[in-house]
């Protein structure tokens, strides 16, 4: 596991485009190799979206060659409403860029039978080929995707009743009328996103501090779903410093340090020098604490 | 009519009420919807279009143009269909992708030969479509002539038998405007509006209860505000007065033309009715055959008119009888006339237009699935290119690309 912290959510976004970019880049997918990139929506990804729209209009990356899986969708809200997973990451990022719209995987939560929409989403990610890289944000409660507390960790895409309390968060995006917000979801498993060969999370802001910190030095627990992912061979959490709030001195301090040793600051990015994942040589990047 | 699919990139659109930086998305003459095409048929474009930063709008509609280009729809009646096609191909610069042909009042064996010769038409490359013709008067007051000719003025003795005596048929027609203070007019604006046809009040002595009657029987439309009407005063407002009606149905727009030319409309009374009823301005050119020509003397109907110094008159006399300046110009004297925003602007030559009709679905508007009529413009209102159907009908030669 590794964890970058940057100073503040607008370095959490340009760093995780461009480790995207560098992601795809490296892979050089072609007609016949596409690069397989799992997807989240919300806040925090936002500006990760804007960022590799104007790398990609810079010319510096292309997903032409690049699939892509989403995370999670509301059951029976309209594909075009404002609040709709498909809506968002047609406004934020699909429009914007070279994908091929065949290539583009996002749950259907209108689906005739939606247990066997979860299955079959299961099976397109495997004939896929699996998930190269998997980008994930976090609520404040710890859930990833819709794996609110309590989730199994080794669940598969699935229908999810969800908690009174998602509810009651989601409730100001519905004009605060928590009767118009979906009751279900169709998500994927916390076990379909650790099938990836890399998970990148993103976590930002202070209200998230507690959740990072349960992430990270507490154990694996199902009451904090994320927690799941130290056991994930290559996880990257990237973090900003009001997120770091509720972590030991000693454990900011550690990986502070790693940064700086390994990696430097993140404009190297571009440097050929850098190549924080590549390969099985993540003995010091991908340190256990 | 373009089939591929067409993806207009690095522009602007106005769409909702406000412009967008947005790709616009096109394919067999209609505006796509590119969520759709996206998630549902999962499709990319065939072309890319770089627009190079103009802004799309709707293409402008004309409810009310007698003509141009040295063609006088009210006159020229042996080659009438080669006049309203030279007449539709030549507003094409100008940003028009839609107009009703007008006609003035004339005496009735005109309108028998004339009327059924102007078809409604799809437009394209050979011209602006043609929604309908306008037919203005001849039941008007003849008090409020204007460049009419006074011995073809009708009453409406007989009600609509008269108008139909006259006319001879109502197909082609999408607009009539009469002097709603005619004894029988209401029966007649009812009838009318029961067979869609769109009534415009004008050429008029009537006050402001004989307007309101008539939009209570359906009429929905001022023609040429402030024009050939009697004029506003506060204790007896006259058709005016419709812009702030209390007796206009609930749920009711009453549009009304205003020639911005600069000449016919003072800018204070444009900002006058702009800021009372700004959801109900048509902008029309009520240009007349010397639109597009030098100065000199031309026909208008039945009359002989002067062009000098911009200003077109009844032939010795200082009577105004039409305007010769363009759409566009029209929109650009508006715009900073009222100071109004370009948004606001646009939709007076276009959506409004489009409402007057009852035709807003399908033109004058970038809505999916309306016809892909629009007009490519700079900020300063400079026409670059205009499109009918999707298909490029028009490209002003200082934008070569």
């Amino acid at each position: 596991m590794r964890l970058v912290i940057q100073d503040n959510a607008s370095e959490v976004s340009d760093w995780a485009a461009r480790y995207v970019m560098r992601k795809i880049n490296d892979f050089g997918p072609s007609a016949d190799r596409f690069f397989v990139l799992g997807l989240p929506t919300g806040g925090t990804p936002l500006g990760m979206y804007k960022k590799l729209i104007e790398l990609f209009k810079d010319g510096k990356v292309s997903f032409k060659y690049v699939k892509t899986f989403n995370m999670d969708e509301y059951v029976g809200l309209p594909r075009d409403h404002p609040e709709s997973y498909h809506y968002y990451m047609f406004e934020n990022f699909f429009k914007h860029i070279d994908i091929d719209p065949k290539n583009v995987h996002l749950l259907d939560g209108n689906a005739p039978n939606l247990e066997k929409e979860c299955v079959e989403y299961e099976e397109k990610i495997k004939q896929s080929g699996g998930v190269d890289l998997f980008v994930g944000g976090i609520g404040p409660d710890g859930h990833i995707a819709f794996n609110e507390p309590g989730s199994s960790l080794v669940s598969r895409t699935r229908v999810k009743t969800l908690a009174q309390d998602t509810l009651e968060a989601n409730a100001r995006f519905f004009n605060n009328d928590i009767s118009k917000v979906p009751k279900q979801a169709l998500t994927v498993g916390v076990g379909t996103v650790m099938d990836a060969r890399e998970v990148m999370i993103l976590i930002t802001g202070a209200h998230k501090a507690f959740a990072l910190y349960k992430a990270i030095e507490e154990g694996v627990n199902h009451m904090w779903t994320v927690s799941a992912f130290q056991q994930h061979p290559r996880t990257l959490f990237i973090c900003d410093e009001d997120a770091t709030l509720e972590l030991r001195v000693k454990t900011v301090k550690y990986f502070k340090k790693l940064q700086n040793d390994n990696i430097g600051p993140s404009d190297t990015l571009n440097d050929a020098h850098f190549s924080p994942c590549d390969g099985a040589q993540g003995k010091t990047q991908y340190a256990l604490m | 009519m373009e089939s591929r699919l067409v993806q207009f990139v690095n522009c602007r659109l106005l769409r909702d009420h406000s412009i967008v930086k947005d790709d616009f998305w096109v394919r067999n003459g209609k505006i796509e919807n590119p969520e759709k095409l996206f998630f549902d048929e999962k499709v990319q474009a065939d072309v890319q279009v770089d627009c190079q930063g103009a802004i799309i709008a709707p293409g402008f509609i004309d409810l009310q143009l007698n003509g141009g280009f040295g063609i006088d729809f009210s006159h020229d009646i042996a080659k009438v269909e080669e006049g309203v096609a030279k007449v539709a191909k030549g507003i094409l610069a100008h940003g028009v992708t839609s107009f009703c042909p007008t006609l003035v009042t004339s005496p009735a064996k005109l309108y028998h030969q004339n009327l059924p010769r102007i078809k409604c038409r799809e437009g394209g490359a050979h011209g602006a479509t043609v929604l309908g013709v306008h037919l203005e008067g001849p039941f008007i007051s003849p008090q409020k002539k204007g460049a009419h000719p006074i011995e073809y003025i009708r009453t409406l003795d007989e009600g609509f038998q008269t108008l139909m005596d006259v006319y001879s048929t109502l197909d082609n027609v999408s607009i009539i405007t009469m002097a709603p203070e005619l004894a029988n007019a209401p029966a007649v604006v009812k009838e009318l509006s029961n067979r869609n046809v769109t009534v415009s009040v004008g050429h008029s002595m009537g006050d402001l209860r004989q307007g309101e009657i008539a939009v209570q029987h359906g009429a929905t439309f001022i023609t040429h505000l402030f024009n050939a009407m009697l004029p506003f005063h506060h204790r007896d407002p006259g058709l005016v007065g419709l812009l702030t009606s209390d007796a206009v149905p609930e749920g009711k727009t009453v549009f009304f033309g205003i020639i911005a030319d600069g000449i016919h409309t003072h800018p204070a009374a444009l900002r006058i009715a702009q800021r009372t009823h700004p959801a109900g301005l048509v902008l029309v050119t009520d240009a007349i055959s010397a639109l597009g020509l030098q100065e000199g003397t031309h026909q208008l109907g039945q009359m002989v008119v002067e062009v000098k110094d911009s200003h077109a008159f009844v032939a010795g006399t200082t009577t105004l009888c039409g305007s010769i300046a363009n759409m566009i110009e029209c929109v650009q004297h508006f715009a900073k006339a009222t100071g109004c925003s370009m948004v606001t602007a646009l939709e007076a030559a276009s959506l409004h237009a489009a409402q007057t009709l009852g035709i807003e679905r399908k033109k004058g508007t970038l809505q999916f699935g309306a016809d892909a009529d629009f007009v490519l413009l700079d900020d300063d209102y400079t026409v670059r290119s205009t499109w009918i159907s999707g298909e490029c009908v028009y490209k002003n030669p200082q934008y070569n690309k």
